[in-house]
């Protein structure tokens, strides 16, 4: 029965190539559109997380007088949670590495009557705890201890780039609603279509005796199959471009420095299986009007 | 509530009434047919003839009255049995209602395929069938290749391959002439003499005449003979 099943589906798809075409292209675009946008997401996001693995916490200790001795603060830097190691930096050895990185123009602190940098401290975190959040809890906490004068960690910029990606992430969640309400409105109306054409076959199957879900059924398969399909399809027109990006990058930058990735394959293999839910759905929901008595 | 009573009948009706809106399509009607009797209903066009036959197998619900079709009463069948219900029937209409993105077989076959036959059942069996009814040459035309004639033998076919227990015929030669006519009751009147129950709507009367089987009459809905 199985296999009738799966022959009147495929027969369904053969005997209507052009409407089937169309729904499997709306699935296409569809999914390309969403794909696009969670892809960039998905990276953006990796990117994101690379950068905080590699935040370090710069404590910059007041010139002129300490209230406590550079070991003292350090013990309580190294006492607090999340922090993985603290390296103490002299304000010597911070010119020393100004110096190299000015190269052609460390002249220009030749003529410093005195060094005007600080001592520091250079705080490394735990990798469990390099999130946004907790960098900026313990900065407070190290900006509390009275010989701390200043803290950096690129407040500005991680703030920044981690409220674009929460808009990201919420515009994505309204689009790819948008998207998945579209694509299951377009699919039931084509399949509504389908149903209209097969109209009388249906009459006449249903005065033979047969039941609903003898008759639904192969119409659950010719949806699940569209489904796939255009899944199938949008993710490989979405790695086409993908794949020239990707190139052009590892070319203009160090692969290392922004590496980009395609889906991975339990993502790859979910969004099919999405794209096969949008298609029984539009189905089921096409169906349930069409079939009652 | 009217139960299955009289094991010897296969179709009571009892006091049914249909309307559509303010036209009265049956009214009335009280009517009892039994185990392989060959019933004609006859009657003018719009008498009532179709929408008695549609009742019967639950193509429409009554307005008012009841219906027990082999022992079942139609007013309280679940909507899950009706398609078990219609397959007690083998239907023939006056337009052949075949599938015309179907072969000959394949429109045959949907009717042991819907009771989950196997294969080789459904091979044998559709074969014989065209055989009986004189089709096998055309065994892979498609409907529209086929004259009138053909295709209501075809119908025919389908519609006694499952061994229902009625045959149910809404005008089965009111697009035929004369020589498809009698073969089409001559195969009706085979399946009749194998012990089904057959009725047929028609108002061809010089056909209810020849054959002497039992008439029931029908005029504006009502029951009049």
């Amino acid at each position: 029965m199985t296999s009738l099943f799966y022959k009147r589906a495929i027969e369904g798809i053969l005997e209507n190539k052009f409407l089937q075409g169309v729904t499997i292209l709306t699935f296409a675009l569809s999914i390309l559109i969403v794909c696009a946008y969670l892809l960039f997401f998905i990276n953006a996001n990796d990117f994101m997380n690379s950068w905080e693995k590699g935040i370090r916490i710069m404590a910059y200790l007041e010139s002129d007088q300490h209230q406590e001795e550079p070991e003292n603060v350090k013990r309580k830097i190294q006492k607090m949670p999340d922090v993985q190691s603290v390296r103490f930096i002299s304000k010597e050895e911070a010119l020393n590495r100004m110096k190299e990185k000015l190269k052609t123009q460390a002249s220009l602190l030749m003529d410093l009557k005195e060094n005007p940098l600080p001592d520091a401290f250079e705080v490394k975190i735990i990798a469990a705890s390099q999130r946004i959040g907790k960098i900026e809890n313990l900065a407070t906490q190290i900006k509390a201890i009275p010989s701390v004068d200043e803290v950096e960690y690129g407040r500005r910029w991680l703030n920044r780039f981690s409220n674009v990606l929460a808009l990201f992430r919420l515009t994505g969640y309204a689009l790819g609603g948008l998207f998945f309400m579209a694509t299951v409105f377009i699919v039931a109306n084509t399949i509504r279509l389908a149903l209209y054409s097969k109209r009388e076959e249906i009459e006449i199957m249903r005065l033979i005796g047969a039941t609903d879900r003898f008759i639904k059924i192969p119409f659950y398969i010719e949806g699940l199959i569209q489904g796939a399909l255009g899944g199938l399809i949008g993710l490989s027109l979405l790695f086409i471009p993908f794949k020239w990006i990707a190139t052009n990058i590892e070319h203009s930058f160090s692969s290392a420095l922004f590496p980009i990735r395609f889906f991975p394959l339990e993502v790859f293999l979910g969004i099919i299986i999405c794209s096969m839910f949008v298609g029984w759905l539009g189905c089921y929901l096409s169906l349930k009007q069409f079939l009652e008595v | 509530m009217i139960d299955g009573g009289d094991n010897s009948s296969i179709i009571r009706m009892f006091h049914v009434h249909k309307h559509y809106g303010s036209k009265k399509a049956l009214i009335n009607a009280t009517l009892d047919i039994h185990r392989n009797e060959f019933v004609f209903i006859c009657g003018p066009s719009g008498a009532g003839k179709t929408t008695l036959l549609k009742l019967l197998y639950l193509g429409d619900k009554v307005s008012a009255g009841q219906i027990i079709v082999d022992g079942i009463n139609l007013s309280r069948i679940p909507r899950k049995r009706i398609p078990f219900l219609r397959r007690k029937f083998g239907i023939i209409f006056q337009d052949y209602k075949l599938i015309s993105t179907k072969t000959v077989f394949e429109n045959i076959a949907l009717v042991l395929e819907v009771t989950r036959n196997t294969r080789r059942f459904i091979e044998k069996k559709v074969k014989s069938v065209l055989r009986t009814v004189g089709m096998e040459g055309r065994i892979n035309a498609y409907p529209p290749s086929l004259s009138g004639g053909e295709q209501q033998r075809v119908a025919v076919a389908r519609a006694v391959v499952g061994d229902p227990k009625v045959i149910l015929a809404d005008e089965p030669t009111g697009n035929l002439d004369a020589e498809s006519s009698h073969i089409i009751f001559d195969f009706l009147n085979q399946f009749y003499n194998r012990g089904a129950t057959v009725v047929i709507a028609t108002h061809d009367l010089n056909l209810v005449r020849k054959t002497k089987k039992s008439v029931i009459h029908l005029n504006q809905g009502q029951i009049v003979a």
